[in-house]
């Protein structure tokens, strides 16, 4: 078990050069640090001289990949990639284009964050399990198939549609809790509340339609038959046989979401205002700041790996049929 | 020539499209077993009706896709016939008493006075706020009180034009009908007949009023939504045009050939995978952005550069998702491999290449075509979301994630607007629901475990 941890990390290093190389030549290659420093100084007919200057503030004044002036082990270390990309691996992020350190912004954006995207994924799961259940217990009926009819209406608008009406109902007409904004502590409760309503019914039609079909598919199985040929009752058949077996699968397949969890969600949170590290990521991509993004880009592609993992130790763990050599 | 034809990029290849698919259907007809799952998911009466309002959607998007340039009144200074700058499409040209008549700003549905209090001088030089009166909505009505009498006769003169459109057509679905008893034709006509009779009274009413109102800057919303169906289309199916080669060659080479291959494949989609999906859309676009505005020698008209970044979002839509297609490719051509025509194919010293084209690709196909209609819905729900975050198409163009996006700011004004948030998501949502109810059909449909 521990060798495969230890075999499965090594795997994600590779993993992990090859989406900094991918950014390395998205931000650096096709776009030359002086169109960024173009960018970000904004106007049309800025001077070579300002160009150098923000880029010997920012530190993109080395060469990109060779440093041939530098002595030593230097000629690598004093060059952009090494500089703006390998240091990603030390978890060192460096400063924004407007000069704010990355790593404490991520500290405390972090928290809003998780506190959206917990509920969110909590309440989603145990409201989907329910949905499908509740249509597989039902199934072949008008209950079931008007329940699969929401479902596909429901996976069919937009999640910006969700939240501009939402916002417009609940905060604006009926005044039930404020339009936007964020509170530390328990007071963040009330800010809270429809941006976790809003996330877990945008989700939920596709959730509970998908969780559906495993129902049904596990309940075409043997097992299912002779529990109901001993005489069981159809609720304990669904409740401790299928609801049991059928969480194998949503429940591995969930894993390697929740890493993702802790980057937050970019739609709700810029809507809502919650100084999170969704609106964080769109604030840079708006802003155009390229220091931001890289680092935000090395965190999730990392959480995705450890989601990764994560999965594969689930199915030992739940299904003690898996072994992994 | 009064006018100069306009090919666009987009334009090219979504009729390149029409095309294949026409040659893909050509094809099924003469090969029963290309046939049968098409028949199986024609049997089904909600993939009749998704069909229908699909090709209705298509219509829009493709009278939308021929463009051309005006030719402007000729000048005796000028030798040779100067074009105007704007291009126009067909469906312009169609929907022209829509495009030209602009409001100066938000008008309610059929309204026929601006939605905000303006002032007015009046004849005796004092000043006066009013709603004032539209230029075109209601321009025709000689007192506003007949308004009611006007909207109701031309509803009903749209539903006797609907009517008389609707009636000819079930003729024409006669003998297919008894060429084919198992179809429901019945559920695919009275779609038709839902969509005539909507759009036959909105025809009538648009000649003389704002059916959907107008927006910001006084531009007619339906002319807004029908001319945003094209966007929509464009990036649901171009994308498929880059998607579908990279996921299927990788993902059955890998496959197939196993070892190192097999290797470098997989660390190519784990590692395109594990980059967040939007924020690697936003570096591209991002990059593609300082290209156009580093090269604008390239781009002579507004309609080609917003034309060209439309294109490019779709390529980079395909290269962030045919990572999806591959695995699911490469796992079935891992068994298929293993299979004995497979087996026997290597036998009789059969190429690589053959084998992968003649053998295996034939047997995934139904995969790639239910991966193919099931991303349609998920494309088009994207450039929305894209088009807020602001990487996703350019300003210019007409999409429902740009009307989207500015209903965000009319939902907060008071009293509140509501029609163009009303429209873009009427219009989406049918798009998108007739889009997923096809992918379901298609999926039991082309699934081999459902009918062995």
């Amino acid at each position: 078990m521990l060798a495969y941890i230890l075999r499965r990390t090594l795997y994600a290093i590779p993993i992990l050069i090859g989406v900094n190389l991918i950014t390395f030549a998205l931000f650096f290659v096709v776009n030359t640090p002086d169109d960024m420093a173009r960018m970000q100084l904004g106007a049309k007919r800025v001077t070579q001289a300002e160009i150098e200057r923000w880029k010997a503030a920012h530190g993109y004044d080395k060469p990109l990949l060779w440093n041939a002036r530098a002595a030593g082990s230097e000629k690598l270390a004093q060059t952009v990639f090494f500089q703006k990309s390998v240091r990603l691996f030390a978890f060192d992020f460096g400063a924004s284009e407007d000069g704010r350190n990355i790593a404490a912004e991520i500290r405390t954006r972090m928290w809003p964050s998780l506190a959206l995207a917990i509920p969110v994924f909590l309440v989603g799961l145990a409201l989907n399990i329910s949905f499908a259940l509740a249509m597989a217990f039902f199934r072949a009926t008008y209950l079931d198939f008007w329940g699969v009819v929401l479902c596909v209406v429901m996976m069919s608008i937009s999640t910006l549609f969700y939240i501009i009406a939402g916002q417009y109902l609940v905060a604006k007409l009926w005044d039930l809790v404020p339009i936007s904004g964020y509170n530390s502590g328990l007071h963040a409760i009330k800010f809270l509340i429809l941006p976790v309503a809003i996330g877990v019914a945008s989700g939920v039609g596709a959730g509970s339609r998908w969780y559906r079909t495993l129902f049904l598919e596990e309940m075409g199985k043997d097992y299912v038959r002779t529990a109901r040929a001993k005489g069981l009752s159809e609720a304990v058949v669904m409740f401790r046989h299928v609801l049991k077996n059928a969480m194998i699968p949503i429940l591995t397949g969930v894993v390697v979401v929740i890493p993702l969890l802790f980057m937050g969600s970019l739609l709700m949170e810029s809507f809502f205002g919650i100084p999170g590290l969704g609106s964080y990521t769109i604030d840079a991509i708006q802003s155009q700041d390229f220091a931001v993004v890289r680092s935000m880009v090395f965190i999730g592609s990392l959480l995705y790996i450890l989601g990764l993992l994560l999965t594969d130790l689930s199915y030992t763990l739940v299904d003690p049929r898996v072994r992994l050599e | 020539m009064p006018f100069t034809p306009v090919i666009l990029w987009t334009d090219s290849l979504l009729w390149l499209l029409v095309a294949a698919t026409c040659a893909y259907l050509w094809l099924c007809a003469r090969r029963p077993h290309l046939a049968a799952p098409w028949l199986r998911v024609a049997r089904s009466g909600a993939a009749m009706v998704s069909l229908t309002l699909l090709a209705g959607y298509g219509a829009i998007g493709l009278a939308d896709s021929l463009h051309f340039r005006v030719a402007l009144p000729a000048s005796a200074a000028a030798a040779a016939r100067a074009y105007s700058p704007q291009t126009l499409s067909v469906l312009d040209l169609a929907l022209s008493h829509l495009r030209r008549s602009e409001e100066t700003t938000y008008s309610a549905p059929l309204a026929t006075r601006l939605f905000t209090l303006e002032e007015t001088r009046m004849p005796d030089g004092s000043l006066m706020r009013e709603y004032p009166r539209l230029r075109h909505g209601g321009s025709g009505l000689a007192h506003e009180a007949d308004w009611g009498v006007d909207v109701a006769w031309r509803v009903l003169a749209g539903l006797a034009g609907a009517l008389l459109v609707w009636l000819p057509i079930g003729a024409l679905l006669w003998p297919l009908r008894r060429r084919a008893p198992q179809v429901p034709w019945g559920a695919a006509y009275a779609t038709l007949g839902a969509m005539l009779a909507l759009a036959g009274p909105a025809f009538a009413l648009s000649l003389a009023y704002h059916v959907l109102g107008t927006d910001k800057v006084g531009q007619d919303v339906l002319y807004l939504s029908l001319k945003s169906v094209r966007t929509s289309l464009v990036i649901g199916t171009l994308t498929t045009l880059v998607m579908l080669p990279l996921g299927a060659m990788l993902g059955v080479t890998a496959g197939y050939f196993k070892g190192w291959v097999d290797d470098l494949i997989q660390f190519l989609y784990t590692t395109l995978n594990s980059i967040p999906a939007v924020l690697l859309i936003a570096a591209f676009v991002l990059m593609m952005q300082v290209y156009i505005d580093g090269h604008p020698q390239l781009f002579p008209t507004t309609a080609q550069r917003a034309d060209v970044r439309l294109l490019l979002l779709c390529v980079i839509l395909g290269v962030t998702s045919w990572t999806s297609l591959a695995r699911l490719l490469r796992g079935e051509a891992l068994k298929l491999a293993e299979l004995e025509y497979v087996q026997a194919a290597h036998a009789l010293s059969v190429s690589h290449l053959r084998i992968l084209t003649r053998h295996l690709l034939p047997n995934v196909a139904h995969i790639i075509i239910i991966s193919l209609v099931l991303d349609f819905s998920g494309l088009v729900l994207a450039e929305v979301v894209l088009s807020y975050v602001g990487v996703g198409v350019d300003p210019s163009t007409l999409s429902f994630g740009t009307m989207i996006n500015a209903a965000r700011l009319e939902m907060a004004r008071e009293p509140v607007v509501w029609w163009s948030l009303a429209s873009a998501f009427s219009f989406l949502l049918v798009l998108v629901l007739a889009a997923n109810l096809l992918a379901d059909a298609v999926r039991d449909g082309f699934d081999p475990r459902v009918h062995v």
